[in-house]
């Protein structure tokens, strides 16, 4: 179980995250949903390490992932599909797959179980990533994370310029972690295509979690993706 | 003397400092190229690498390869130490910004300079060459009988100087294979594309850059082991190598490594053959002016990528 508790963090001078807080169960999508700037990505960089903690804390499991240096945080099975997918762009398919496989030396076995789930990846191996369409790009940056075989996964927008076909997949593969006990952080921009996959929803206002309930309370009340989204 | 064989003998000097140069700058080239710093001090590393070769083989003594041979193993290790040292303690320290690491490695060049001159003593020193056959260089000419092979008068290489041109190309050709096909050179490609996203998937950036900071000296270190027979150490033997280099990673791109290459061949055949024909100093001057020309119409370098 990952556990975001009061965490406080800043780029720089600039405070971005006021004691939020989130937990996110084994087998649960739990979506973070918020406004441009409200402090989504922010979060997610934040258990990453990847943006230093003004305070709070970071636990999974009950060991305090805050503490650990960010390099040794993939290694605890916390996998990150960002935004924007950041391949390796001048590598191969195969050498970004072998990135995801050395955090934890996870070795064939994972690769095969990746390729298995995306099997357009297999053909394209020795293809340099940028060379990818959006589509094979985006299965790549999945693909890569689960090369971590994850406890946790953090996916920063994933459906992001994607085609209808493609965020159909990435949806079947996130319901399929899911029921194979992956906790999912799932961070949103387009709430048709989250609130039918999460379990959960937390709604970020000026880097705080202001209100946290199931998703299915979400879909029926319109009011608060009205209030808390504008829509 | 003709001009043809003229010609030969300068183009093969030149051939021995592109392959020197090609060595030094691809060492400036891969830590700037993964780390975006900058290294003043390169050239230093370099001198290190010459003065330490004296050190070996003068401590081992007996026949001069066996002292050569130790050095080729002793004198980039220790260059590649010194910089991962001075990794860890300077620049670690500066968070690799771009320009405070200007700055601390010119002190870095200035510490290492001085430590040499009271240790090593201002005199250059000779490294004898673990072998140097004296090669004379035929020549197409017509004689009594038509076209024959002549000897013009002293044009003559050295078999050592041959085989530096042939270890550099195979030093050269493995770093290309290290770069490519170990794991640690993908972890450093990878850090090169995104650090952050190195990170994120658990790549020690911090202990990457310390290794690539002394793999990039120590491949230096490795090019004034290869010269120093032919050169003599001395602590001011930095200067040139360094300034070489930077016109050299300039004009291939900065970060590129086969850019440097075909650069430091270009500036290397035209520095030995101007310097043989004309001066030293015009060759520099002619290797500035180019420079000066990339940069202005094709910044990034012949082989670097435009930044977006």
């Amino acid at each position: 179980m990952l556990e975001v508790d009061a965490i406080h963090a800043a780029y720089g001078q600039v405070k971005v995250l006021f004691g939020l807080s989130i937990t996110v169960r084994p087998g649960e999508i739990h979506c973070l949903l918020g406004r441009n700037g409200a402090g989504k990505t922010t979060t997610v960089k934040s258990i990453m390490g990847l943006v230093p903690l003004l305070s709070g804390t970071v636990t999974m499991d009950g060991e305090h992932l805050s503490e650990l240096e960010p390099y040794e945080i993939p290694g605890r099975r916390v996998g990150l599909i960002p935004q924007g997918r950041r391949l390796f762009a001048e590598l191969t398919v195969e050498e970004n797959l072998e990135i995801g496989l050395l955090v934890r030396n996870t070795g064939d076995a994972a690769k095969e179980r990746v390729l298995d789930m995306f099997p357009r990846l297999r053909e394209r191996l020795q293809q340099p990533a940028a060379t990818l369409s959006g589509g094979e790009q985006q299965m790549l940056a999945v693909a890569r994370a689960l090369c971590i075989e994850p406890k946790v996964l953090l996916l920063d927008e994933p459906t992001e310029g994607l085609q209808p076909s493609m965020i159909e997949l990435i949806r079947s593969a996130l319901k399929r972690l899911r029921d194979e006990g992956v906790a999912i952080l799932l961070v949103e921009q387009r709430i048709d295509a989250v609130l039918s996959v999460a379990d959960r929803v937390s709604f970020i206002e000026n880097g705080r979690n202001v209100e946290t309930l199931p998703a299915e309370e979400a879909v029926r009340d319109r009011g608060k993706l009205a209030k808390y989204l504008g829509v | 003397m003709d001009f043809g064989p003229h010609l030969f003998l300068a183009t093969l000097e030149g051939a021995i400092t592109a392959a020197v140069i090609s060595l030094t700058a691809a060492g400036l080239s891969i830590v700037f190229g993964i780390m975006r710093v900058v290294n003043v001090a390169h050239g230093e590393f370099f001198m290190l690498g010459a003065v330490g070769a004296w050190w070996v083989t003068t401590a081992v003594g007996g026949h001069p390869a066996f002292g050569f041979a130790a050095a080729l193993i002793a004198a980039p290790l220790f260059v590649g130490a010194i910089a991962a040292l001075a990794d860890r303690l300077v620049l670690f320290r500066l968070g690799y910004d771009p320009e405070r690491t200007i700055v601390a490695t010119i002190g870095i060049l200035y510490v290492i300079q001085q430590v040499t001159l009271m240790t090593f003593g201002p005199d250059a020193r000779p490294v004898e060459p673990p072998f140097n056959k004296r090669i004379p260089i035929p020549w197409l000419g017509i004689g009594e009988n038509g076209l024959e092979l002549t000897w013009p008068w002293g044009l003559a290489t050295t078999t050592y100087k041959l085989a530096v041109i042939v270890a550099a190309a195979v030093i050269l050709f493995g770093v290309w294979q290290f770069l490519s096909r170990t794991r640690f050179g993908l972890l450093m490609r990878a850090t090169q594309l995104d650090r952050e996203m190195a990170t994120a998937f658990g790549i020690p950036v911090r202990k990457i850059y310390a290794r690539v900071f002394g793999f990039g000296a120590a491949i230096a270190a490795l090019g004034a082991v290869l010269i120093v027979p032919v050169q003599q150490a001395h602590y001011l033997m930095g200067t040139d190598p360094l300034l070489l280099s930077f016109i050299v990673v300039i004009i291939g791109g900065l970060g590129s490594l086969p850019g440097t290459i075909v650069a430091a061949v270009l500036i290397g055949m035209s520095d030995g053959i101007i310097s043989v024909f004309f001066s030293p100093t015009l060759a520099k001057i002619l290797a500035t002016l180019l420079v000066a020309f990339v940069l202005v119409f094709r910044p990034q370098g012949l082989f670097g990528k435009a930044q977006a």
